[in-house]
């Protein structure tokens, strides 16, 4: 019987296996940000443990910080405060950081792959759901709580338990102009919130091989928001040759090592999954979501649905909910909904790929006047990328409000918000209540959406502004 | 963490599916670096609505809270579960739980009864036709009772067991010191490590 690769990736991390209690996994790399680490680091001291192997564990600045005037010191007190507590944090138990201004400064989940830190085959954690986007190497890479950072931070293990394995068939090949964040929205939107839930998903087929890996990043960071415990894509050619050289990629004979291991790691061909989804990648659109969970997302071609197409009371309740939160009326078409902001950034498409894809719809066209747009890399060196290759230029020649490097306007903890009652397009991953900003209504779109439509000012794809 | 047998208090319902923890605690709370005073910060958004079940005086003490499902979806925020513990509860009763936030409630005591959905609309009509209404939670037999209904919760028998005994995971990790010390030993020399190379 075959294995998945989940579960050879599971098998390969075993450090004790009990009757009755879950299987203890070592952990090979460990990413930790301001936010969810504090507590964790207070538990260490107050219980007199050490950090059991630093040189697994790397720290960034991100959340909190600001994507304007980062030469100065951070104006909130409180993110100042936690931004201090984490770099005192580093020193104490002597652990590497990418503090503000430093050239390798990011968004965790950017950093790591940029460094060649997240390899295949790897087991990764962070506090921080969107660890998932790691997958997009082969390795199993999961969001933890801070409880746990602790234990990682204390044990460099953690007690896991099986997961279910589901296979995401993605066959076929996307239209122009569809991207992997169409296909990763159209499979929340088919499988629901919480659809994954307990399964680690394997996104594969014709479609997902094409991907680079930014666009496979951008897909398994969205795996949890069909509330699974990862997302993973086997590793291949397209992911050693982003590896290779890499400051962290192995070298010499190691890499020769480290390649043939990671050729296993495929599933096998007898392998079964619990579950299987097919999706045919050419019948795709561009999706954008209307309400205010990922799931609720549709094509743009479509209109605002009504509670009276929902298949329970709950969904009912949910769109009706959804529909007054986000101001919106039962049947108006997508394409008509006029925005105020547009965001591009976020670990979810805040990479280069992702600025040239913005970048390319922009050129020589001007950003609405009714609408504010901000384009923040992912990376202090994603933005040093984007300004050797003239971004910056034709993002600032658009009008765009060109920034600095961080999480921004994603999750409302630094000062790029989404006022009270203001509608945005947002490459992020996130359309809570409240996710950008108290009041905020968020429509998540892929970069060449959120760029069509400042444009516009209205809703749109870059096939709209042919013509 | 204390340890948990059987528990009773007054319940609340909360008649909302996909309940993310960007709703149990907004961002704007998790810049704290504390572990404790994060009530204020539970709901913070829905409770500016008078309107809000957890608003009405009936509820003020709840601490059990019957919730739809897919309660705790979005962000891994532990922080969310802080948050509804200092509120004051001490058990989730919802038909689905988003992964992270029930492995984190397991890390900290706050339990997360998993009743049939069916279960759920039972509670929320008994709750509802008699607010102030008490659940008692029994972790032993996995038993959720409200007057006259007896429900059976799922649970893993080994959160159950860690949630009975009150016992800290790291201790229980630390059991396998010497298995640690020898899956490091083997481990390829081509596995990266963060330290700066030139």
């Amino acid at each position: 019987m075959g294995r998945t690769l989940a579960e050879k990736l599971w098998n390969d991390h075993v450090v004790a296996r009990a009757d009755g209690e879950p299987d203890l996994l070592f952990i090979d790399l460990h990413l930790v940000h301001e936010v969810t680490s504090p507590q964790a680091f207070d538990g260490l001291r107050a219980a007199g443990r050490r950090v059991r192997r630093p040189d697994l564990t790397l720290i960034t600045e991100d959340h909190n910080i600001p994507t304007l005037d980062i030469d100065k010191p951070i104006a909130d007190p409180i993110s100042a405060e936690q931004v201090r507590v984490v770099r005192r944090n580093a020193q104490e138990f002597g652990i590497r950081i990418f503090s503000m201004g430093d050239l390798e400064n990011g968004i965790v989940h950017v950093v790591g792959p940029q460094l060649g830190l997240t390899q295949p085959g790897m087991t990764v954690v962070c506090g921080d759901s969107h660890t998932s986007t790691h997958g997009a190497f082969g390795a199993l890479a999961f969001g933890i709580g801070t409880s746990e950072v602790e234990h990682v931070l204390a044990t460099q293990t953690l007690p896991l338990k099986p997961f279910k394995t589901m296979a995401i068939n993605v066959d076929g090949e996307l239209a122009p102009g569809v991207t992997a964040k169409d296909i990763v929205l159209a499979i929340i939107a088919k499988i629901g919130t919480g659809g994954g839930q307990g399964y680690v998903l394997e996104f594969r087929g014709a479609a997902i091989r094409a991907l680079s890996m930014e666009g496979r990043m951008t897909i398994c960071n969205m795996s949890i928001e069909a509330g699974a415990r990862a997302g993973m894509i086997a590793p291949d050619e397209t992911t050693f040759e982003y590896l290779k050289g890499r400051p962290h990629a192995p070298q010499g004979a190691d890499w020769d090592a480290a390649l043939a291991y990671w050729r296993t790691l495929v599933t096998d061909a007898d392998a079964s999954f619990d579950a299987e989804v097919h999706i045919d990648a050419a019948s795709l659109s561009p999706y954008v979501t209307w309400g205010t969970n990922p799931g609720q997302g549709l094509p743009l071609s479509a209109n605002v649905p009504s509670p009276a197409d929902a298949k329970d009371d709950n969904d009912k309740a949910a769109i009706a909910r959804a529909l007054e939160y986000m101001g919106l009326t039962a049947g108006t078409p997508l394409r008509d909904i006029p925005v105020d902001m547009v965001f591009v950034g976020s670990c979810t498409n805040g990479r280069i790929e992702d600025l040239r894809a913005a970048a390319e719809v922009l050129k020589g066209r001007k950003v609405a006047d009714s609408v504010h747009m901000l384009v923040v890399p992912g990376s202090v060196k994603v933005r040093q990328q984007a300004i050797a290759e003239g971004l910056d230029r034709i993002f600032m020649d658009a009008g765009v409000d060109w920034r600095f490097a961080g999480c921004s306007m994603c999750l409302a903890m630094n000062p790029d918000k989404v006022p009270s009652g203001k509608r945005a397009a947002s490459t992020s991953n996130r359309n809570f209540e409240g996710r950008q900003g108290p009041g905020s209504r968020t429509h998540l779109v892929s970069p060449q959406v959120a760029a069509a439509t400042a444009v516009v000012g209205r809703l749109a794809s870059p096939a709209d502004l042919e013509g | 963490m204390d340890k948990f047998t059987t528990f009773t208090g007054v319940a609340a319902p909360l008649r909302r599916s996909n309940v993310d923890t960007d709703q149990i605690v907004p961002a704007e709370y998790l810049k704290r670096v504390t572990r404790s005073g994060f009530a204020d910060g539970c709901f913070a958004s829905w409770r500016k609505d008078p309107g809000f079940v957890l608003n009405q005086p009936v509820f003020a003490n709840a601490q059990v809270l019957v919730a739809g499902p897919d309660f705790g979806t979005g962000s891994s925020r532990e922080h969310a579960v802080w948050a509804l513990q200092d509120f004051g509860f001490r058990t989730i009763i919802s038909s689905r739980f988003a992964d992270i936030f029930r492995g984190n409630s397991a890390k900290t005591g706050l339990l997360t009864a998993l009743v049939e959905q069916d279960g759920v609309e039972q509670l929320w009509k008994l709750i509802e036709a008699n607010p102030g209404v008490s659940i008692s939670v029994d972790l032993e037999h996995k038993l959720v009772r409200c007057e006259t209904v007896t429900l059976p919760f799922e649970i893993d028998e080994y959160t159950r067991w860690r949630l009975m005994e009150g016992l800290d995971d790291i201790g229980l990790s630390l059991r396998h010191a010497d298995a640690i010390d020898a899956f490091e030993a083997a481990r390829p020399s081509f596995k990266p490590t963060t330290s700066a190379r030139a």
